[in-house]
């Protein structure tokens, strides 16, 4: 798959068709990949990198980048192609200046989730088939993909790549996805247990707005948080509640637009479930507003921005419990 | 010496200036006691109430947030209301799911010739919040005033 996306990317550089590449290249080890943007073949040949860490999701690169000029090629696994569209529906992103090519993706991996598996100095992962020959600094070791998936896709939702020029790899499909299960677990506990699992999570938070930097859906030019008058920017003065409020109104400016890319979790340092509060407004949009997928498609209408004259009331809210 | 350990809770009430604010003053100019502790905070539309406003609310000592508004169908600006039914919706949901007490928190609908249900609303609000006792989860201590 590495060869074919640099071969592709090379080749729309030579002919012209486009001036810059969007891709991915290593950091400063290989598992931290980066984006990257490239303008000639043979920067792509040296350092462009298409392995189980290219995780990062590139649409949010091309806000900007669709603003510059001549065009841009962009590699997108489907989960990116979600927030594509949704960008686009936005009318954030100039469709005619960037040439899209959707990449098959089968579950992006994680070193977090190898370091649970006791593999420690690892220096090289290889692709095969399903399984990855993992190289550390004492042992070779063959493993299947499906352990060494990061958490968030091994409740993946769909492979469909949506809106691209052109595919490397199979068109996917709807994946049948128990993504909400973690959400229905919380729903399930009492109010005393599920607030002290936020606190217990948020107050890890060390404010360093990198889940608000990486959203796809999180991209105004002004941000309430960086408003020096809001309050919320100094954490040292923080008392307990501050960080859920900072998640809270986080998640609330995206609901209806996140398409559920799990970015936010990704590159949080602190390992916080922040998809959570994602997960948990897309599927009480779902349940109250009947089923909405945000990048889905060009034409549903977002939950957020209609209403019927017969939504229920703030009182059907249950969580779970039985009525009061 | 004696301290006084009665419960005195504070509610914010923000109502919308075209009915829940003129039935608020109905009550008033009616009679009909509701308790003084319900300070109310006037908004143009129900659907101009921004999530941080109520977060705020409960930061700086608010011990329970209700939103009045004109009855869906009867905005003053047409949909105002509807909007703001979706977001409190999601909102209280989400803070439910955090585990701040759902009563707490409450959408409520009054008309401006509806001063009676007004006052009956704040009477029994301030009731269910005597009940639940201060807000500790939702607190700040940098806003609270000694």
């Amino acid at each position: 798959m590495q060869s074919r996306v640099i071969e592709k990317a090379a080749s729309l550089l030579e002919s012209g068709a486009c001036t810059r590449v969007l891709g991915w290249k290593a950091g400063a080890f290989f598992y931290d990949v980066t984006p990257a943007v490239f303008t000639c073949a043979q920067e792509v040949r040296e350092q462009m990198v298409f392995n189980p860490f290219c995780g990062a999701n590139l649409s949010k690169y091309l806000i900007a980048e669709s603003r510059k000029e001549g065009r841009i090629a962009v590699f997108l696994k489907p989960c990116d192609t979600f927030s594509f569209v949704q960008l686009q529906k936005e009318h954030r992103i100039a469709r005619d200046k960037v040439w899209a090519v959707g990449v098959q993706c089968r579950g992006m991996c994680d070193i977090d989730s190898l370091k649970e598996l006791g593999l420690k100095g690892v220096t090289a992962v290889e692709e095969a088939e399903d399984d990855l020959r993992v190289t550390t600094l004492y042992q070779e070791k063959t493993i299947s993909r499906k352990e060494a998936l990061s958490p968030r896709c091994h409740t993946c939702k769909s492979r469909k790549l949506l809106d691209c020029d052109e595919l490397i790899g199979d068109q996917g499909q709807d994946l049948p996805s128990s993504r909400f299960a973690q959400v229905e677990a919380l729903e399930a506990m009492t109010p005393e247990e599920r607030f002290a699992f936020w606190r217990g999570e948020l107050s890890k938070c060390i404010r360093c707005n990198a889940c608000r930097n990486v959203c796809p859906a999180c991209s105004c030019e002004k941000c309430v948080f960086d408003n020096p008058n809001s309050g919320v920017q100094n954490k040292a003065a923080a008392s307990s509640f501050e960080e859920n409020l900072f998640h809270i109104i986080r998640a609330f400016h995206v609901a209806g637009r996140c398409t559920d890319c799990g970015e936010c979790t990704r590159v949080c340092p602190q390992h916080i479930p922040l998809h959570l509060l994602n997960r948990k407004f897309i599927k009480d949009m779902n349940e109250f507003y009947g089923p909405y997928q945000a990048g889905g498609d060009f034409d549903a209408k977002p939950p957020m921005l209609a209403f019927t004259l017969d939504d229920p009331e703030a009182s059907i809210i249950t969580n779970g419990r039985d009525g009061q | 010496m004696q301290v006084n350990e009665t419960f005195t809770p504070t509610i914010v009430a923000f109502c919308c200036n075209w009915c829940s604010y003129a039935g608020a003053d109905l009550s008033g100019t009616n009679r009909l006691q509701y308790p003084a502790n319900v300070k109310i905070i006037r908004i143009p539309c129900s659907c101009r109430l921004n999530p941080m406003f109520i977060l705020r609310a409960f930061q700086r000592g608010a011990d329970g947030v209700i939103l009045c508004g004109c009855h869906p169908g009867d905005c003053h600006y047409t949909t105002g209301n509807y909007y703001a039914r979706r977001r409190m919706t999601l909102l209280f949901s989400l803070l439910d799911f955090m585990g701040i007490e759902r009563e707490r928190t409450r959408v409520e609908w009054v008309s401006a010739a509806e001063g009676a249900k007004f006052a009956a609303t704040m009477n029994d609000f301030t009731q269910t919040i005597t009940r639940l006792g201060p807000n500790r989860r939702l607190e700040d201590l940098r806003c609270k005033v000694e």
